[in-house]
């Protein structure tokens, strides 16, 4: 009897530990399928005629994310939409926010540690640094200006002017939202950055 | 519980292990690719968006 709950309980804490190793490293293989089906959107597709409103359809690729501090390698495809779907995918873009480049806020969340993690690493992200979005029309070059930790009810920090949320936007900024602690939903690790350089696309 | 099953197994030992192993295989393959991914969504240690 002892020996079958011991044996029991061994099994059980084996499967837990499983299910951990699921989460961290199971779940980035779909992420790894879907983002290479939204890169392909990106830069085989360009959109037969301009959406309706300048709005992005759900669900398909925005821009490429690119983070040189992240290091060369690092480029996902932003989805539009940040349903649970969505970003199981990649960085979703807030439907509504502002489009790359725009006046606005650009917002961006994604993943830290769940669905290929991708931003797992934008703590390390310091004042100065580029966040690169490849847009189909143009390069957009933001400089990152701060970072701030807040609770998951603060949707200030996403409003067309962070953290003004009933002043008229004058400038294009960009925000990434992503949770923290890592493994914790308690709250949510924010960084912010204003455009700098546009780059329009020769082709 | 694995007692009774290990002496279930047939053949002798080394046969044993073998198909032990390919039981262990088959039992974590149903739980990473069918039970986890059903389980997943309850887990929110990865929320990412803001919410009013």
């Amino acid at each position: 009897m002892l020996r079958a709950v011991g044996e029991s309980s061994i099994t059980a804490g084996l499967i837990i530990l499983l299910f951990c190793a699921y989460l961290l490293w199971g779940t980035g293989g779909y992420t790894e399928d879907q983002q290479l089906l939204l890169q392909r959107q990106l830069t085989e597709e360009r959109p037969a005629e301009t959406p309706r409103l300048g709005r992005i359809q759900l669900g398909t690729a925005v821009a490429m994310l690119r983070i040189p501090r992240l290091g060369r390698d690092y480029r996902y495809a932003v989805i539009e939409g940040v349903s649970t779907e969505d970003l199981k995918k990649g960085p979703g873009h807030y439907p509504g926010s502002a489009q790359p480049g725009q006046i606005g806020n650009f917002v961006i969340s994604g993943h830290r540690t769940t669905y290929a993690a991708p931003f797992k690493r934008i703590g390390e992200l310091r004042r100065g640094d580029e966040i690169i979005a490849d847009a189909r029309d143009a390069r957009y070059t933001y400089r990152v200006t701060k970072q701030e930790i807040v609770r998951p009810d603060e949707v200030e920090v996403i409003a067309p002017v962070p953290g003004k949320p009933d002043a008229r936007p004058s400038r294009a900024v960009i925000t990434l939202t992503t949770c923290h602690p890592e493994y914790s939903a308690a709250q949510r690790l924010i960084v912010h950055g204003v455009l700098k350089r546009l780059e329009l696309r020769k082709d | 519980m694995y007692g009774w099953l290990w002496r279930r197994l047939p053949g002798n030992t080394g046969v044993k292990l073998l198909v032990a192993t390919v039981l262990v295989a088959i039992a974590v393959a149903v739980l990473w690719f069918a039970v986890f991914p059903l389980l997943e969504p309850a887990v929110t240690l990865d929320e990412v968006t803001l919410f009013g």
